[in-house]
């Protein structure tokens, strides 16, 4: 059907990319907010259904680096593309590139005036122009998956945290995005409510979503991820596949903060 | 810790303390607010109501004594000159309707300025704010009355601008600029997060704010945008000063007919009760709102 591969090529700002290639490709990155240097040269690939896992301490700059990829904060100097789309270019296709990743923050953040499904139908219908019964069908699936049926017209303010932070989910995916951002999503949540928020996100990893993943919670990361990634003071220090980078890190650094946690 | 108190750093008197506390949340009350806070209180009508009273009751006695019993009442005068009194007051109030609806416009306007990126609109949309905030009414009122022509040549159509027009438009700059303030402190009262959340959904800025930003943003404003009209309606009062026709010129002009000098305290005692008896209602609305709210966040 060449109309679908015209519209997947419209899709894809470069369409030289390949799914073979790197979906998200950061290059030497940079950023100073002021005189402060928060990301000192950061460079690594993220494959296609690929699941990574970000560590380090407070204020090493892991939710700077999130923010950097779908533009929320630019960058210095360096180069970050997604799905073949530079990032760092001062005419930037904002609407094309936030249409590929979806972000989700440890605030939740959701629109406290709107319900759980006007929450998800928004951008969609807003922004996509999207058909409203399509989009209505979709959101409620959505909910569905995330195991919130029967919560539609339920207000952010007549949920608990956890249930926030899946609707938070929903409303992401209703974008369609190729790449999903989650940063220390759990870290607001009542531990009871963790773990229904941490299913969430395996099961959506399972269907081969591609996920970079901040986060504080050791046993998931090693479940979950296909990479792990431990950054210091705006540097990846170390990285690994999860069995080696938490059964023998190499670096003092590592070493330390694993033995603080763990 | 003796060190705590300094964080108050007004007093280190504890007997004071508590005023002290209360002073600084009043003035941080209005920094937020962006006006000055009307406080009316149940005992102000009263008071009003008692000197009314009194006043009458001694300008009877007094007239008793004197045997002038062809002398009429005050009641009797102010019952005679209810209707006159009446439509004067229904004309401030249509004054505040307008004024506070064009001052609502375009101070929504100036308010939404006041944050743009671009930063020209930002630096005149402030300096408007900060100018017409910081300006007597009476003066600027007075501007208005000279400075407008008193008919305006459209096309070749003649439209007449009569003074309580311009009274109008003279009082809706102070309730534009207070506006603005109140919704440029509305929209930067709403968490950076939604900002972030809204942008990673690919909104865009404009869409941002009408959608999400200003909905959230109503509830905020609604009392001190409330409080805001309470004191507009008082303020409509210096149209009198220009010569438009309102209570307050009606009031001088009945007290000028009757020319009984006594009866200067209960009529301006009773136009005062009218304003109270309008604007109370409204002071208490504001304070249980402002009291929902306050507990909600
Ligand atoms: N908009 C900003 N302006 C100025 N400084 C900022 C801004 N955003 C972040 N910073 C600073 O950059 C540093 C890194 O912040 P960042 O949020 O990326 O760290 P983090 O690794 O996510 O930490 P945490 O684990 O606490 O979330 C911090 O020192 C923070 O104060
Ligand atoms: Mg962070």
């Amino acid at each position: 059907m060449p109309s679908s591969s015209n519209a997947a090529a419209a899709r894809h700002a470069d369409a030289n990319w390949t799914p073979d290639q790197p979906i998200v490709a950061i290059r030497n990155v940079h950023k100073s907010f002021g005189d402060f240097e928060v990301l000192r040269g950061i460079t690594f690939d993220v494959m296609k259904g690929d699941v990574i896992c970000i560590i380090g301490a407070s204020g090493s700059g892991k939710s700077t680096l999130l923010r950097c990829i779908n533009a929320l904060v630019p960058i210095d100097s360096g180069s970050i593309k997604v799905e073949g789309q530079e990032v760092h270019q001062p005419n930037l296709n904002t609407l094309a590139l936030r249409k590929k990743v979806g972000m989700v923050f440890q605030q939740f953040n959701l629109f406290p005036h709107k319900t759980a499904l006007q929450n998800i139908m928004m951008a969609p219908v807003q922004v996509l122009k999207q058909d409203k019964d399509a989009v209505r069908e979709r959101a409620r699936r959505l909910l569905a998956k995330v195991r919130l049926e029967g919560k539609e017209d339920a207000y952010p303010g007549e949920l608990s945290g956890g249930q926030q932070q899946r609707v938070a989910i929903a409303r992401s995916l209703a974008m369609n995005p190729d790449v999903m951002l989650f940063d220390e999503v759990t870290s607001a949540l009542d531990p009871e409510t963790v773990n229904e928020v941490l299913l969430t996100i395996r099961e959506l990893a399972e269907e081969g979503m591609t996920c970079m993943l901040v986060t504080h919670e050791m046993g998931f990361a090693r479940e979950v991820a296909d990479h792990m990634y431990f950054t210091d003071r705006g540097i990846i220090v170390e990285h690994g596949p999860p069995q080696e980078f938490f059964a023998n890190p190499k670096d003092e650094r590592t070493k330390a903060f694993l033995g603080q946690i763990l | 810790m003796a060190k705590r108190h300094d964080v108050y750093g007004t007093t280190d008197l504890p007997v004071l303390l508590p005023a002290a506390e209360r002073l600084n949340r009043q003035a941080a009350a209005e920094r937020v607010l962006g006006a000055p806070k009307l406080r009316l209180r149940a005992w102000h009508g009263l008071a009003l109501a008692a000197v009314i009273v009194l006043w009458t009751s001694f300008v009877w006695a007094q007239a008793d004594g004197a045997g002038n019993e062809q002398q009429e009442s005050v009641i009797s005068a102010i019952w005679r000159w209810l209707p006159v009194l009446l439509g004067g007051f229904v004309f401030n109030i249509a004054i505040s309707f307008l004024s506070m609806g064009i001052g609502t416009v375009a101070g929504t306007l100036l308010g939404i300025m006041q944050i743009s990126q671009v930063w020209p609109v930002r630096g005149s949309s402030w300096l408007v704010t900060q100018f017409f905030r910081n300006a007597p009414w009476l003066v600027l009122l007075f501007f208005c009355m000279f400075l407008l022509p008193f008919e305006f040549t459209v096309f070749g159509v003649t439209i007449p601008f009569p003074d309580w027009i311009k009274a109008v438009i003279g009082l809706a700059l102070p309730v534009m600029a207070n506006v603005s303030e109140i919704v440029r402190g509305a929209i930067q009262s709403i968490p950076s997060g939604q900002w972030e959340a809204a942008h990673s959904l690919a909104f865009s800025r404009w869409q941002i704010l009408s959608q999400i930003i200003l909905p959230q943003c109503v509830k905020r404003m609604l009392p001190p945008w409330m409080n805001l009209y309470a004191i507009l309606t008082m303020a409509t009062v210096l149209a009198s000063v220009v010569g438009v026709g309102e209570v307050m010129t009606l009031t001088q002009r009945v007290l000028a007919a009757e020319n009984r000098p006594e009866f200067l305290v209960p009529f301006y005692g009773f136009v005062m009760l009218l304003f109270f008896a309008y604007c109370y209602p409204i002071a208490r609305t504001t304070q249980k709102l402002e009291l929902r709210y306050a507990v909600k966040q």
